[in-house]
Parts: structure tokens; C-alpha cells; sequence
């Protein structure tokens, strides 16, 4: 039986850029829907704030797994053809990142002071201005790092798409395994790829709180 | 009963009362300020002199009575609150200047997001108003940058720039030291020489004395005593007596 050979590498290599691709869908879907989210949240509508708060709650009190069965098997039940792996897989990252990068922007808007709120109140602006040129842009710096974050935790629960048939980088390392059985070299080799991806992300994350704590002093 | 609003005043209070929950903090309150008079409030610290100026500006909603402010009915729930904010100009002891712009760009954001100016006009003018509080040479700073004495002006400037036809000050100068205080009050005697109409609430009794056309001491929520700045020389009441004795 063939050990680990230069080829597994390779189709492990293929399998980290799907694993990126992934993440990019789930950061660039769950940011848009997240910010929606995160401004509902803070919203001078009740209604929507609630709704918000309920969606915030449903999304993190649910486990990725379930959510991505719900919608890889919703999707099908309502009558549909069954949806591509890659995009059941993106909907329900991007559905659990939107509930988790809201609450961390709602918390990032409401730590901006009630005082700047009130000064751009006092000179006139309506409320969208005062949250687009004053209170945004300041909540934009404080969220940057935890936001950075928080895509080390997309990028490692995108090995989770395997139960919907995405291949990424967890799956194809299960492949891998499947012919040549050797689980401690592949899931060491696969564990580096992960390795390589998160670390310069939690470096940058925690350069960029670094930065902002001298910035506040 | 409080004398019929005058048509001619800027501000006018008649019976103000304004609780917090169960602390009563506005507890009918009257006063009138005129076209060009500077009117100064002094008194106690939680006598509920900021919550005055808040009330008149409609950041705080009163339970009972009456503000006209500039023509606009500001106990009205029907009040168009922007276009207040238009006719006042309001600075508060903490400067609240928008820490992510620089002095020209907190100066220019509300002439051009509320009064459509373009980006050059309003940097003109934003010019003119720094020449006005002697900051012209800092319009590329950013607040964090600037002392306190200049932070509060460039927060004068960007109020200015709205060209109000009302400036409320509160406590403007009790966060700066003895020397960086000058210079603000300095900013303040000209807008009131330049016949500004402004209200302050202010601990430098001095400069109440001097500027003020008009002195209101408030205690326990009430307009306790007021008349023109001499009054301050015989005071009327033991608690006035006592306050302008401590020394303050
Ligand atoms: N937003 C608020 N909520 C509850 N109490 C308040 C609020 N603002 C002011 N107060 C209270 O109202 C009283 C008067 O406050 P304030 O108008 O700030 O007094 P002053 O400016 O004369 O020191 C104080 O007892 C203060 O604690
Ligand atoms: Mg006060």
C-alpha cells in the first residue's frame, strides 16, 4: 500500500483553498447580513431590535451542525433540487457568522459614548448621518481586532461543511485516509494547514488590539 | 404667574418642571432671555442648572410647562427637533469633539450634511470660524492633539459654524486649568460683544459678574434669585449669600 505521497499533499493544498473559499463566503455574507443585523439591533424601532435580539439568540443557540442540516435539508424538503454542497455549506456559515459578527458589532457601536451620539444630535445631523459619520467610523476601529478574531473561528468551523459533502480541507483529509490509512500523518499534515491559515490571523488580530490600546491610552 | 411669553425673547421658560423618575430636578422654573443678552446660571452642583440647557435644547423632555426656543415650541412632542438644533448651538464641558476628524473636518461636517454646502465652502468657512477662536493654524490636527483651552474652542468653532441664532455653554471651562480657561472666556466675551444671545451656566463669577446681562441662581430646581450682575453684591437670600461666600 502507497504511503502519504507528494499527491495527497497536493490534493490537500487543493482542499485548503476551498477551505478559504468557504471562509471568504462566510465572512463576506455573514458581515453584510451581520452589519444589517447589528444596526436592527441598535435601531430606535423596537420591533426591530427585537427581532434582531431573536435572531441573534436563535443563530448562536444553535449548533453550525444542526444549521447546516437545516438548510442542506430544508432546501430539499421545500420542494427544491437539492442546493450545491458549496452553496448549503456557504448559507449556513454565512447564516452563523452574521449572528455572532452582529453581536460583536453591536457591542463595538454601543461602546462609542453617549456623548458623541448627542453632540451630532445637537448639530443637526439626522440619526443615519450620526451613525454613518460619527458613530460608525469610531466603532469601526474597535472592531477590527475582535472581527479579525472571530474569522479564526470561520476558518476552523468550515471543516464542518464536510456533512454536506463540501470537500475542504478536514474532508479531504478523511479521503485520504480512507485509501491509504495512515490517520496520524494526514491529520498532522492537515492540522498544519489549519496552522498556517489561523495563526497569521490571531497574530494580526492581537497586533491590531495592540495598536488600538497605545491609540486609547 | 409667569408674565405673558414676550414676543421679542429668544428663550422663554414659563413653569418648567422636569423629574427623573421620583427626583424632582426642574420644579417650576420661569425665565426669559432677550435678543443679544447673555444670560448666566449659576448655582450648587446638582441644582439643575445642565438640565436646563438640556430641556431648552429638547435633549431632555419636560414634564410641565412651557419653552419657546427662537420660535419653536419646545415642549411640543410634535416638535421638529432638527430644526431647532439649527437655530442652537450648544457646548458642553467635555468638548465632544469627534475624535476620528480633524478640527477643519469636525468644523465642516454639519454645513455640509444639514445645510447641503459643498466641501469648499464649508472649508472657508471653517477657516473664518477658527480665525474667530484664534485656531486657524490647527485646522489639520486632530482633537487629540490640541490642549484642552483649544479643544473647547474648536468645539466653540464647529458650533458657530451653524451660524445659531442661541449658544447654551455648560460649565465650558470647568475641566481646563486657570490659565486655559482665560483664553475660552476670552472667546465667549467676544461672541457676547458681537451680540451674541447666549446662556451659561458657569462657575467663574467673576466673568458672570462682568458679561452677564442677566444672573440667574438656581437651588433645589428652582430660579431662587435673579437680576443683573450686581445682585451678586447683595444678595437677597441666606442661600445665594452662602454660595457667592464659599468663595467659588
Ligand atoms: N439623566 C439623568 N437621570 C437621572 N438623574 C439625573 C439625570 N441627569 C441629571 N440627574 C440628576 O438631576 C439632578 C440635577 O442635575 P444637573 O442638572 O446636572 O445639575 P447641575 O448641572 O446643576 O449640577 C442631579 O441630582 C442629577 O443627579
Ligand atoms: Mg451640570
Amino acid at each position: 500500500m502507497p504511503g502519504f505521497s507528494f499527491t495527497h499533499l497536493e490534493f490537500l493544498a487543493w482542499a485548503a483553498l476551498w477551505t478559504v473559499g468557504l471562509s471568504v463566503i462566510a465572512f463576506v455574507g455573514g458581515g453584510l447580513l451581520g452589519f444589517v443585523v447589528a444596526l436592527a439591533r441598535v435601531s430606535a424601532s423596537r420591533s426591530l431590535r427585537i427581532a434582531a435580539i431573536v435572531y441573534i439568540q436563535l443563530v448562536q443557540g444553535t449548533p453550525l451542525l444542526i444549521l447546516l442540516f437545516l438548510i442542506y435539508f430544508g432546501v430539499a424538503i421545500a420542494g427544491f433540487d437539492a442546493v450545491p454542497a458549496i452553496i448549503a455549506a456557504g448559507a449556513g456559515l454565512t447564516v452563523y457568522s452574521s449572528g455572532f459578527l452582529a453581536e460583536i458589532w453591536r457591542g463595538c457601536i454601543q461602546s462609542v459614548p453617549k456623548t458623541q451620539w448627542e453632540a451630532a444630535e445637537c448639530l443637526a445631523l439626522t440619526r443615519w448621518q450620526r451613525m454613518t459619520r460619527v458613530v460608525l467610523p469610531q466603532a469601526l476601529r474597535l472592531a477590527t481586532a475582535p472581527t479579525v478574531g472571530f474569522l479564526v473561528q470561520i476558518v476552523k468551523n468550515t471543516s464542518l461543511a464536510s456533512v454536506v459533502g463540501f470537500i475542504e480541507l478536514s474532508q479531504a483529509g478523511k479521503l485520504i485516509n480512507n485509501s491509504i490509512f495512515e490517520p496520524f500523518t494526514i491529520f498532522i499534515v492537515v492540522a498544519v494547514f489549519y496552522f498556517a491559515l489561523c495563526f497569521p490571523l490571531s497574530t494580526w488580530s492581537r497586533s491590531l488590539e495592540r495598536k488600538l490600546n497605545v491609540s486609547r491610552r | 404667574m409667569h408674565a405673558p411669553v414676550s414676543a421679542k425673547a429668544v428663550v422663554s421658560l414659563s413653569n418648567v418642571h422636569k423629574s427623573f423618575g421620583a427626583l424632582k430636578v426642574l420644579d417650576g422654573v420661569s425665565f426669559d432671555v432677550g435678543p443679544g443678552e447673555v444670560t448666566a446660571i449659576i448655582g450648587q452642583s446638582g441644582s439643575g442648572k445642565s438640565t436646563a440647557l438640556r430641556c431648552i435644547n429638547a435633549l431632555e423632555t419636560i414634564q410641565e410647562g412651557s419653552i419657546h426656543v427662537c420660535g419653536h415650541a419646545v415642549h411640543d412632542p410634535a416638535l421638529d427637533r432638527r430644526a431647532l438644533r439649527r437655530d442652537v448651538g450648544i457646548v458642553f464641558q467635555s468638548y465632544n469633539l469627534f475624535p476620528h476628524l480633524t478640527v477643519e473636518q469636525n468644523i465642516m461636517l454639519a454645513p455640509t450634511c444639514v445645510k447641503s454646502m459643498s466641501k469648499a465652502e464649508a472649508r472657508e468657512l471653517a477657516r473664518e470660524v477658527l480665525a474667530r477662536v484664534g485656531l486657524e493654524a490647527k485646522a489639520e490636527q486632530y482633537p487629540e492633539q490640541l490642549s484642552g483651552g483649544q479643544q473647547q474652542r474648536v468645539a466653540i468653532a464647529r458650533s458657530l459654524a451653524m451660524k445659531p441664532k442661541l449658544m447654551l455653554f455648560d460649565e465650558v471651562t470647568s475641566a481646563l486649568d486657570p490659565q486655559l480657561t482665560g483664553e475660552v472666556l476670552k472667546v465667549m466675551e467676544s461672541l457676547a460683544a458681537g451680540g451674541m444671545t447666549m446662556i451659561l451656566v458657569t462657575h467663574e463669577m467673576a466673568f458672570a459678574r462682568r458679561v452677564a446681562s442677566t444672573v440667574i441662581y438656581m437651588h433645589q430646581g428652582k430660579v431662587w434669585e435673579s437680576g443683573p450682575g450686581s445682585m451678586l453684591d447683595r444678595p437677597q437670600t441666606e442661600e445665594l449669600r452662602g454660595f457667592v461666600g464659599s468663595g467659588l
